[in-house]
């Protein structure tokens, strides 16, 4: 009997480690799930830092329709539009893109915008060289402000991808500003 | 199967005078023997059955005409969330739990559970978790209304506060799962009876251990997705709120990875009992053994790798929507080398139709039906039009009803003489299934209709061109659900009296439970058996 008992504890003790291992998995997951994305480029996560323009051929050849969209965190006092809906670019063409932001409420707020491409996978070649979405952005109450964005397309962008779609979502983070800035400047 | 010797059986009888049950009301609550709390498991989980099936009346009584007759949309997505969590984790887990409690130690041999001081406490916490649960519909702002899947935001952002006590109820009814499964795997693999091998086992403790290993494998990522969901929502982290960078699609990843092996865990420990009762009553021993235990282990294997196809239309490149496509479809190889063999184990058997037997033959024709919408589930272009619709509610009710909820009850049918010691009403058992398995296909298989015509699930009201068909529906659910109380009525029958049963009440019936007296003792294999 006690021999019985002994290899129970034994596996007793793994069964438990086997769940409490599983347990922290479930965590693991978290970054995992990151760095699967980043790696294989596939959720439309564009990078959250801003890239240089050098050296980059313009594809004269080829045109690239680029859609913006931008949304409001439902509650959130701001509208929140592209100045131009729809713009048609060359492969490795620098361009300038305007954002317009009112907060229609009575308290100075902050905004965070998260863009997403679509498809996922036009996300890596999708460049910025400068976005309001890397920084938070204060709004006085009633103030308006024009988000700048430039950017260029990857002149690799793979062919069978003749449209980007790029949409912000813009999150009231007044609250917790200033760990949500340093959160997405890690991004 | 293999040959046991008789011997045990008049040993026990004699033996039980000295160390019965004991009495009163605290036999129950420290009790550590594994038939009263395999009776306490599947006493609570046909309480619970009935309480979600209460919802699901409501649900159906809503639905019974288009427009908001009896309930407020927020209470019917409670209904739809308590309903669906109910199911899953108080009637269809615990009873698969309460017979492992019963009938593994007597298949393999064993006096008790290997560990049954943490038996009582795995039954005992989980009144704990349902009183919370179903409490907090009660509560000011109302229970879970996100259903069961709880995907964020609507279980973050938008949840009522009572979410933290939803949270709470998961991880207790998540501990207790954990306790059982490590329960029957120490169980198993230290307690059989000398010759009882591995290629032995009885399939329904082969299903059991490979359902043990999935649910330490996956009930804790479920207690992690909900203890992220708890911090997100009431202590500021940002796991799925992509305001912080977080990302909401990641839930669905880390839900699913543990919601796929769920939905085999709920349906494993079946075909466990369908390939017990196959064979008992086509007198004719299991067709393609070994198969059977290498198919269920590769089912097991391949539910990891299929998490996605719930996700199709959130936007994965396509190389992922055909990887999850192509495992998803895998599976129906394992499935059908199962259904094969049930089929081949009958062909050209004596077969008789008793209830338990009715019940395993619906389920063997009704799983398949379910498993092959679960196919056409799987084709992603052809997932666009399906997902969210009711032809997913027919899918998983088809696999999980006339699935694992049949085959729960032809266990009970089967293994009742053995628990009581007297035969259930056979007339009444007839009923029962005629009942059930005809209300069952009126209430779920005109839900595939109304899904392709474009119904989505999850609705308190719908457009006027579904009206028909929901009319049909909620009356098939009306009489399925009373159907369940003559099933109430012939256990409660069958505990008090009745003709007495043998040992071995089944002609064709294998195995060391029927070599033991009915009803089983107290105590029994305490000097263990000789396997042949």
């Amino acid at each position: 009997m006690t021999q019985t008992t002994k290899s129970n504890r034994k596996l007793l003790t793994m069964l438990i480690l086997g769940s409490v291992g599983m347990f922290g998995f479930g965590f693991a997951l978290v970054p995992l799930y990151d760095v699967l994305c980043d790696a294989l480029g596939i959720n439309g996560k564009p990078q959250g830092t801003a890239s240089t323009y050098e050296a980059v051929v313009v594809d004269k050849n080829r045109t690239v329709t680029i859609e913006f969209i931008a949304h409001v965190q439902s509650g959130m006092a701001w509208t929140f539009t592209p100045q131009v809906n729809r713009i048609e670019v060359h492969p490795g063409q620098l361009t300038h893109a305007k954002f317009l932001a009112h907060n229609l409420s009575t308290k100075d707020t902050v905004g965070q915008a998260i863009p997403s491409v679509s498809p996922g996978q036009g996300a890596a070649y999708f460049n910025k060289t400068e976005c309001f979405c890397f920084n938070q952005q204060p709004l006085a109450a009633s103030a308006t402000a024009e988000l700048p964005l430039i950017f260029y397309v990857d002149p690799d962008l793979p062919a069978s991808i003749n449209t980007l779609t790029l949409s912000y979502t813009l999150y009231d983070i007044t609250g917790k500003a200033v760990n949500a800035i340093e959160q997405g400047a890690a991004k | 199967m293999s040959t046991m010797t008789h011997e045990q059986t008049t040993d026990h009888e004699h033996h039980d005078e000295h160390h019965g049950a004991p009495k009163g009301l605290m036999r129950w609550v420290l009790t550590t023997n594994h038939k009263d709390i395999g009776s306490l498991y599947l006493w609570f989980s046909f309480l619970m059955f009935l309480t979600g099936g209460a919802m699901a009346m409501v649900i159906r009584a809503e639905l019974f005409q288009p427009g908001l007759q009896l309930v407020e949309p927020n209470f019917f997505n409670q209904m739809t969330t308590v309903h669906g969590l109910i199911m899953v984790f108080g009637a269809v887990m615990p009873a698969f739990t309460g017979l492992a409690n019963w009938l593994i130690p007597m298949m393999i041999g064993a006096p008790d559970m290997a560990l049954p001081r943490m038996n009582n406490w795995s039954f005992w916490i989980l009144p704990f978790a349902f009183s919370l649960l179903i409490g907090s519909l009660f509560m000011e702002g109302g229970g879970p209304n996100f259903g069961w899947t709880f995907y964020a935001p609507l279980s973050t952002t938008y949840s009522p506060d009572t979410t933290a006590l939803f949270v709470f109820a998961v991880h207790i009814m998540g501990i207790s799962s954990i306790m059982g499964a490590i329960n029957v795997i120490v169980t198993i693999v230290n307690m059989r009876a000398p010759g009882m091998t591995w290629m032995k086992l009885p399939l329904f403790v082969w299903t059991w251990l490979i359902t043990a290993f999935l649910l330490i494998a996956v009930m804790p990522v479920l207690a992690g997705a909900v203890t992220m969901v708890l911090t997100d929502k009431f202590f500021g982290t940002s796991f799925f709120d992509a305001a912080g960078g977080g990302d909401p699609v990641m839930f669905q990843h880390i839900f699913w990875f543990f919601g796929h092996p769920e939905v085999y865990i709920m349906i494993l420990p079946s075909f466990g009992i369908i390939s017990a009762i196959v064979p008992a009553f086509s007198r004719k021993p299991l067709f393609g053994y070994a198969s059977m235990v290498y198919a269920t282990a590769s089912i097991a294997i391949l539910s990891f790798l299929v998490w996605a196809h719930h996700m199709f239309t959130t936007g994965m490149p396509v190389f992922a929507e055909l990887f999850f496509m192509y495992c998803t479809m895998l599976i129906a190889v394992p499935t059908g080398v199962k259904v094969f063999n049930w089929v081949a184990t009958m062909w050209r058997g004596a077969m008789t139709f008793e209830t338990p037997m009715l019940f395993s033959l619906a389920f063997i024709i009704l799983f398949t039906i379910g498993g092959f919408s679960g196919l056409m589930l799987a084709i992603t272009p052809a997932d666009f039009q399906y997902h969210d619709t009711y032809f997913v509610v027919a899918h998983f009710h088809y696999v999980l009803v006339s699935g694992a909820v049949f085959s729960i009850m032809a266990a009970a049918y089967y293994w009742l003489p053995k628990w009581t010691g007297y035969m259930y009403d056979e007339t009444l058992g007839k009923w029962h299934f005629w009942c059930s398995v005809v209300s069952v296909n009126i209430l779920f298989f005109p839900m595939h209709f109304l899904g392709l015509a474009g119904m989505p699930r999850r609705i308190p009201d719908y457009a006027i061109q579904f009206a028909d068909v929901n009319q049909i529906v909620s009356i098939g659910g009306f009489a399925f659900g009373l159907s369940q109380l003559i099933f109430l009525y012939l256990v409660i029958k069958c505990v008090r009296g009745g003709d007495k049963a043998p040992a071995k009440p089944w002609e064709g019936s294998e195995g060391l439970e029927w070599t033991i007296a009915s009803p089983a003792p107290y105590h029994s294999f305490t000097t263990p058996p000789e396997v042949k």
